[in-house]
């Protein structure tokens, strides 16, 4: 198949594939999941920012302060229009962990229907990150509330039939992601979604490892919350996004105070700004910001729609050629359906750090371990998987320089 | 090749056939875990008369994490706490030396196999894991160390 990408033109605005790995070896990136590489456009944008436009926003009637708010502000309105949304239903925060901590700090704060208290009842999965673990796990712990969670199956998918008793009038929260960070598989989340609103619970879709790969259609998804990071999908560290709808947002208690996020303050006592700025105490990470718009734009410029099918064509040659390799196993779903561009795997009888290590010698950069999914390692058993995730820069020798670099590990101890 | 520095024959041969490993029995366990990796080690041992007996361990992890515990088990079993503090001691130095120094034999034995390791700064954490979860030990067991 021809690419629907030029993926050489792409690797050439990413100057992170002129360095030399270790023994002068070219950079083989497999680990997008963990972090994407940055375009040169996104390290002009914070560049430009800092050079030309950079004081604190919303402050100072000057001209430098406006040009910084029009560029803070007009990110925000170009990732909106990149969500088709509402400008004032995106918030800003540091990561989408932050975003995640935002929600579940702030129903804990919150009256009414989005307070949660004891005997209350969040839902979430065996697939998640630590990060959409967490924050609910320890909301639960901190309110009386319960934490129930859907199974996992070996294929990576969830086990909904018992979904009438994981959702029930007591729920209040379901947190999902996705698709899995450790084996790509894309849970069926739609009857989930369906379970959770005909019970009046808000549904939360941690969109980290979906958003930076593929088109997000919200209004179809029928989602009430959002959150992705900026670093994953081309932008800078430090800046993350939480959508939510907007009358949710508006009555929704803040997470972090400070300044910005006021309406008015006297020394006993404060009212909030609207949505977004109630949820941006503090300056805000403004080039961060920039950055991640421009990241945006570019991969709305390349096109989710190309960008998704040249992942899966990536992964279906991977994937093929692990399952041809002796001594390795796939591990979760084994084929193309219901899973993204992240591959997991094990071979018989090696630790993933050291098989990791051996293929850093290839110039091969995968992620090892348990990718901050330590529940579902140990679901299955394992103590950790190699991972190798796919993005728009990676090209065909790539996984032919993956696939070599697995072999190469498998024998480097096989050998000895 | 460099990864052959990291990967040396005595390393290996400690991964597959470890020492001193078994299910720990003494009443103070410590259970030590790289949270990075996952890497897990409970280890157990008493002091008695001044030197380190019945040391046992357990643990899951890559070959230099298990190299690294059977290899820590060797140099203070049944030595005296003094010995055991110093091998600790020029162990963690080495380390920590980003490949600068090649360790001393006399104290570190096989030990000095791992002074590859030094120059992989991610996987120094996994050499340490059982010295630190011995060193643990021992201070519950009363020594100072």
């Amino acid at each position: 198949m021809n690419s629907p990408l030029d993926v050489a033109a792409i690797k050439r605005d990413f100057p992170i594939f002129n360095e030399e790995m270790r023994g002068g070896k070219r950079l083989v990136f497999l680990d997008s999941g963990a972090t994407s590489q940055k375009p040169i456009q996104v390290m002009d944008a914070e560049r430009d920012f800092y050079s030309k436009h950079n004081a604190a926003v919303h402050r100072g009637s000057y001209y430098l302060a406006e040009q910084a708010s029009e560029a803070f502000e007009g990110a925000r309105a170009r990732v909106a229009a990149f969500l088709a949304v509402d400008v004032d239903e995106v918030v800003f925060t540091k990561s989408a962990t932050e975003s995640l901590n935002l929600l579940a700090t702030s129903f804990e704060r919150s009256s009414g229907a989005l307070g949660i208290k004891a005997g209350d009842e969040i839902v979430v999965s065996e697939l998640e990150h630590h990060a959409n673990l967490l924050p609910w796990q320890q909301l639960a712990k901190r309110t009386g509330a319960v934490l129930k969670w859907f199974e996992m199956l070996p294929d990576g998918s969830l086990d909904l039939s018992t979904i009438d008793q994981i959702i029930t009038p007591r729920t209040k929260v379901v947190a999902i992601t996705h698709q899995s960070n450790v084996l790509g598989s894309v849970p069926d989340i739609a009857p989930i979604i369906a379970a959770a609103h005909a019970v009046g619970a808000l549904f939360v879709l941690d969109g980290c490892q979906s958003v930076p790969h593929q088109p997000i259609d919200i209004a179809t998804l029928d989602i009430d919350f959002l959150v992705f990071s900026g670093h994953k999908a081309l932008g800078p560290t430090g800046i993350g996004v939480l959508w939510g709808r907007a009358e949710l947002l508006d009555a929704m208690e803040p997470f972090l105070y400070g300044g910005s996020m006021i309406e008015t303050v006297t020394m006993t006592s404060a009212t909030w700004a609207k949505a977004p700025k109630k949820f941006e105490a503090g300056v805000p990470n403004m080039a961060q910001a920039v950055g991640l718009a421009t990241a945006l734009d570019y991969l709305s410029n390349v096109g989710l729609p190309n960008i998704h099918s040249w992942e899966m064509e990536l992964t279906k040659h991977a994937l093929a050629g692990l399952q041809g390799i002796d001594g390795v196993t796939v591990v979760g779903p084994q084929g193309l359906e219901n899973r993204g561009g992240v591959i997991s795997f094990v071979i018989d009888g090696l630790h993933p750090h050291d098989v990791g290590q051996v293929m850093d010698q290839y110039g091969v950069a995968v992620r090892t371990g348990h990718h901050c999914a330590w529940p579902l390692i140990r679901k299955l058993g394992l103590t950790g998987t190699t991972r190798a995730s796919f993005y728009l820069y990676n090209d065909l020798a790539d996984v032919d320089i993956f696939l070599e670099s697995v072999v190469g590990a498998r024998d480097y101890f096989r050998k000895r | 090749m460099e990864l052959d520095s990291l990967y040396q024959e005595v390393i290996l041969d400690h991964y597959k056939k470890p020492h001193h490993k078994g299910v720990p029995t003494g009443e103070i366990q410590v259970h030590h875990v790289n949270p990075n990796c996952g890497d897990e080690i409970t280890l157990s041992l008493t002091i008695r008369d001044g030197k380190v007996e019945d040391l046992i361990w357990d643990g899951t992890g890559c070959s230099i994490s298990q190299a690294s515990a059977s290899i820590m088990s060797d140099l203070v079993a049944g030595k005296s706490i003094a010995q055991a503090q110093d091998a600790l001691t020029h162990f963690t130095e080495l380390m920590q030396s980003k490949g600068s120094i090649k360790g001393d034999e006399e104290i570190l034995e096989d030990a000095i196999a791992l002074a590859g390791v030094s120059k992989f700064p991610a996987r120094v954490k996994c050499a340490l894991l059982s010295w630190m979860a011995f060193k643990d030990a021992a201070i519950q067991n009363g020594a100072k160390i």
